[in-house]
């Protein structure tokens, strides 16, 4: 009996976007019965037009019910794959697990006469590309807590971050990811605040590391890269800075640094300030955002105050037109696709420039609870304040996560404390903003691919 | 004297679940498990299927020696809980020795009741409970010409079906009106009767055996009418009774009726004692008084409850409360019945029967909620059921669908409430 052992790959379903073709089911019966009977089909869409469409589908369960009452162990769970595998030989047709399960995950199969379920075929499942609408998805994240898990973490247990820090997460995945055989550059910041550059001489990170100026960053780090070319060691040069770093007094080294394109891979943290200084705005802070240099209250001369009176720069945008060889951005939200990019850009900091900017809420900065990061990092996406889209010169800009059906940008905005203060006018000038920043990469993904 | 944190007896479904949920809270408190059958953990469940030949006995087995290994349970095969001092908390064993607990659990299940007839103590006959006993009837079957099954109950069908398909001559005598009484309506049992017939076997229900004697044959049954019977084999399969004979001395603190009263959390009345399947007496689902409910998916749901309690889950849900269920394969077809067979007042029944393919439903609802569904060669999942009757949902507004496409509405209703 499997105990709780990793974390699995599953099937998962969007209701929203099935409409009941039942092609699903088709494919399920094909794959698994050679025929296209769908009431053998081990995957079963149920409900209709007008209530929704739903689901009956194994979850092959960590604790399975049908597994314990079956009175034949014909039932087990694969401790590799995670599926709940049915054993024929062993299988006396009791129906027992029938009664055991109590999501129709294992039902009886009247054409053959035994019970049937489904086994994800062998990791790939029939079903998945046979819908048209997406609507199910293979989801592979599990590799993420396996196979990272078992990666060497380079940086100090202790970390003095704030409760909840989003930039915690991020450097451990990350500096899991490129591996040992990496040069960190970490300019001022959250990043050496909290502990990259270690106390009392010795380092935070278990690879070499630099604290260079915030204006040097980009060039310090590409002539560490060269000179290690130079002797003909390969190692991952890396920079994670922060937002202000990058887009404010950092940017012409990091513009620089992407014209020449050399081989290094930065990454931004974009907590939308400089968080660690004491919560000022930078040129990522977004328009009504507060800061404790555009704060609330009665102004002078008249104008009150109200958060910050310009927009975002858009620097990933800003990136592409320096025809990086990699550029894309990423939210810890979406761990999948975050490591989908620090694979690409991994392997293309080793071509040329690669640039991957992380959206990253701050639980300080922003004012919202500590157990809500990951929350207020989904609605940025899911209301399409944030969008999730990737570049290379050769196939242009793609959207990776398109949002659809984006939810209301106040559903974003009310779900932490800098946005309280915002009148209607200034809610609206966001949400035009969002549907602007939305049509302009559109045109630009649009653009590419023509 | 030995000591363990807990000691499980019994190594079936409600011992093993048990197992399981105690060491998902406490990976390490030491655990002994005792039972008195000398093999690794097998299901009673599948012995028709051991009998038939259809199983082999080396294939069934619910657990490895491994997987006592890796979760650090000590295993004692062959050996019998004799009596339990509770006043001291140590269970004496067969062997006189004696293992001092902190908690107990008694899973100790329950074994085939022999009724009282007549010379029942001169005649030699099987009984099918554990896997010795399904190994003697599997070669037993191979040589019966005429065989006798007394009771009609699931236990009794499997092993008359399994005569019938090696070719016996086989009679089931049953005291009861009607075959499978307690799970099967009269019209479910007749579909499952007529199977029967078809095959060639002879049920005789409403019927009593008076006396039971030796013959050259092997037996001589006398029936309450007069006549009489020869069999080559008997098979007594009249129903269960909990093993609880340990419970003699101080044990007897421990209260029991039927079998040994338990809360919804699965405790006794005593305290460091706990008890759990077939052998336990808990709360009906339909009734507020304790009833047996002796049937494989309560044992687990009961061993689980048992096993949170003694390691202090603070997961644990209680014992809603015992739902008969069962699922029956018969001749290729089959029956599947969830829920209260009785009608109580203001209840609805429904029915619907097609001659033609011999399929049956019925259910029963009451105040829009179902009580119980029976199907014969219908198929719903009996665990979506289930959930409908225990979360009494209400289905007053799909009634009609309902009863047209069980299955499919189950899943329907299944996936927006409970998913
Ligand atoms: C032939 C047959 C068919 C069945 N078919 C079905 C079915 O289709 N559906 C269904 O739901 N149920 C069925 N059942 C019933 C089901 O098997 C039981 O409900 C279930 O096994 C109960 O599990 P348990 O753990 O409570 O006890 P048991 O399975 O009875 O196990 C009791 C355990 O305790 C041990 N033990 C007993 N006394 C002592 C002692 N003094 N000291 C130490 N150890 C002891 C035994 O060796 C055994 O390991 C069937 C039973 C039989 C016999
Ligand atoms: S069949 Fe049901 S109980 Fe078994 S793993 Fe699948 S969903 Fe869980
Ligand atoms: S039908 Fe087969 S898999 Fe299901 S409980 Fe019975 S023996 Fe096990």
């Amino acid at each position: 009996m499997a105990m709780f052992g990793g974390a699995y790959n599953t099937i998962a379903f969007d209701a929203a976007k099935c409409d009941g073709c039942g092609d699903c089911m088709t494919a399920c019966a094909t794959a698994k019965t050679g025929t296209v009977d769908q009431s053998r089909s081990r995957i079963q869409i149920v409900g209709s037009e007008h209530d929704g469409f739903e689901l009956a589908l194994c979850r092959q369960c960590g604790d399975p019910k049908c597994v314990t009452v079956c009175p034949a162990a014909a039932l087990t769970k694969n401790g590799d794959s995670g599926v709940i595998e049915w054993n024929a030989s062993k299988c006396v047709d009791c129906l027992l697990c029938t009664v055991g399960c109590a999501y129709a995950g294992i039902a009886l199969d009247a054409g053959s006469g035994h019970v049937a379920k489904c086994d994800t075929c062998d990791g790939a499942p029939a079903c998945v590309p046979a819908c048209p609408h997406q609507a199910l998805t293979y989801i592979t994240t599990s590799r993420i807590y396996n196979e990272v898990g078992d990666w060497e973490d380079l940086f100090a247990p202790g970390l003095a971050g704030c409760q909840g820090c989003n930039t915690e997460l991020l450097m451990r995945h990350t500096l899991r990811r490129v591996g040992p055989e990496t040069v960190l550059a970490t300019p001022p910041g959250c990043v050496p605040g909290m502990g990259s550059v270690g106390f009392n001489g010795t380092t935070g990170t278990k690879v070499p590391v630099f604290h260079p100026l915030l204006t040097n960053t980009a060039a310090m780090l590409a002539g560490i890269k060269r000179q290690y070319r130079r002797v003909g060691r390969e190692v991952n040069a890396l920079a994670i800075a922060g937002d202000g770093g990058a887009s404010d007094v950092g940017f012409q080294s990091l513009s620089g640094a992407a014209e020449r394109n050399e081989q290094i891979l930065f990454m931004v943290v974009d907590n939308e300030g400089y968080m660690n200084t004491g919560m000022q705005r930078s040129s990522c802070t977004p328009y009504g955002a507060w800061t404790s240099t555009t704060p609330i209250g009665k102004g002078s001369g008249g104008m009150p105050s109200q958060g910050k009176t310009q927009d975002a720069k858009n620097l990933p945008l800003i990136m592409v037109n320096h025809r990086c060889e990699y550029v894309a951005t990423a939210s810890t939200a979406y761990m999948q696709d975050l490591y989908d990019k620090l694979d690409k850009a991994i392997q293309a900091s080793k071509r040329g420039f690669a640039y991957l900017h992380v959206y990253s809420p701050c639980t300080t900065g922003w004012r919202f609870p500590t157990d809500q990061n990951m929350e207020v990092a989904r609605k940025a996406v899911e209301t399409n304040f944030v969008m999730l889209w990737e570049y290379n010169p050769k196939d242009g800009l793609e959207f990776t996560r398109p949002v659809d059906d984006p939810l209301p940008v106040t559903e974003y905005l009310k779900a932490m404390g800098r946005f309280r203060h915002l009148s209607p006018d200034q809610i609206s000038h966001i949400q035009g903003k969002v549907v602007e920043n939305l049509a302009f990469v559109k045109q630009m993904a649009h653009r590419q691919s023509a | 004297m030995e000591h363990t944190k807990y000691l499980v007896v019994g190594s079936s479904h409600a011992a093993l679940e048990a197992v399981t949920a105690i060491r998902m809270h406490d990976a390490k408190g030491s655990l002994t498990l005792l039972t008195r059958d000398p093999h690794l953990p097998y299901s009673p469940t599948v012995l028709p299927y051991v009998v038939s030949g259809r199983s082999s006995p080396d294939g069934i087995f619910l657990r490895d020696e491994k997987f006592f290994a890796d979760n650090r349970v000590q295993l004692k095969r062959g050996t019998a809980l004799k009596a339990l001092h509770v006043e001291r908390n140590a269970a004496e064993l067969a062997d006189g020795s004696e293992i001092a607990y902190e908690k107990i659990l008694l899973a100790t299940g329950a074994s085939p009741a022999i009724p009282p007839i007549p010379g029942i103590d001169t005649v030699s006959y099987h009984v099918l409970r554990t896997l010795d006993d399904a190994t003697k009837l599997n070669a037993a079957i191979k040589q019966s010409k005429q065989a006798v099954v007394l009771g009609a109950g699931l236990v009794g069908m499997h092993a008359a079906e399994n005569l019938v398909k090696v070719g016996a001559g086989v009679t089931v005598v049953e005291m009861a009106k009607q075959l499978t009484d307690g799970y099967f309506d009269a019209t479910a049992a007749a579909l499952i009767e007529k199977a029967f017939t078809d095959n060639g076997a002879t049920i005789l229900t409403g019927s009593r055996v008076v006396k039971l004697a030796p013959s050259s044959k092997g037996v001589t049954l006398t029936l309450e009418n007069g006549t009489t019977l020869e069999a080559d084999l008997l098979l007594v399969a009249t129903g269960v009774r909990p093993n609880m004979a340990y419970l003699n001395g101080s044990g007897q603190l421990v209260l029991h009726d039927k079998g040994i009263l338990v809360s919804d959390s699965m405790q006794t009345s005593v305290a460091n004692v706990w008890a759990a399947g077939d052998c336990a007496q808990a709360k009906g689902f339909f009734t507020d008084s304790k009833v047996m409910n002796a049937i494989l998916p309560d044992a687990t749901e009961q061993g689980r409850i048992a096993g949170m309690a003694m390691a202090g889950d603070p997961g644990l849900k209680t014992y809603p409360g015992g739902v008969p269920l069962n699922t029956y394969h018969f001749f290729g077809r089959h029956a599947i019945s969830v829920g209260s067979s009785k009608v109580p007042e203001g209840a609805e029944v429904v029915t619907r029967f097609d001659e033609a393919s011999g399929r049956y439903l019925k259910a029963i609802f009451k105040d829009g909620c179902l009580l119980g569904i029976y199907g014969v060669n219908e198929f719903f999942d009996a665990g979506v059921m289930c959930q409908l009757i225990l979360r009494r949902i209400d289905l007053s507004a799909v009634k009609q669908r309902f009863l047209a496409e069980p299955m499919k509405v189950g899943r329907e209703i299944m996936s927006k409430t409970w998913r």
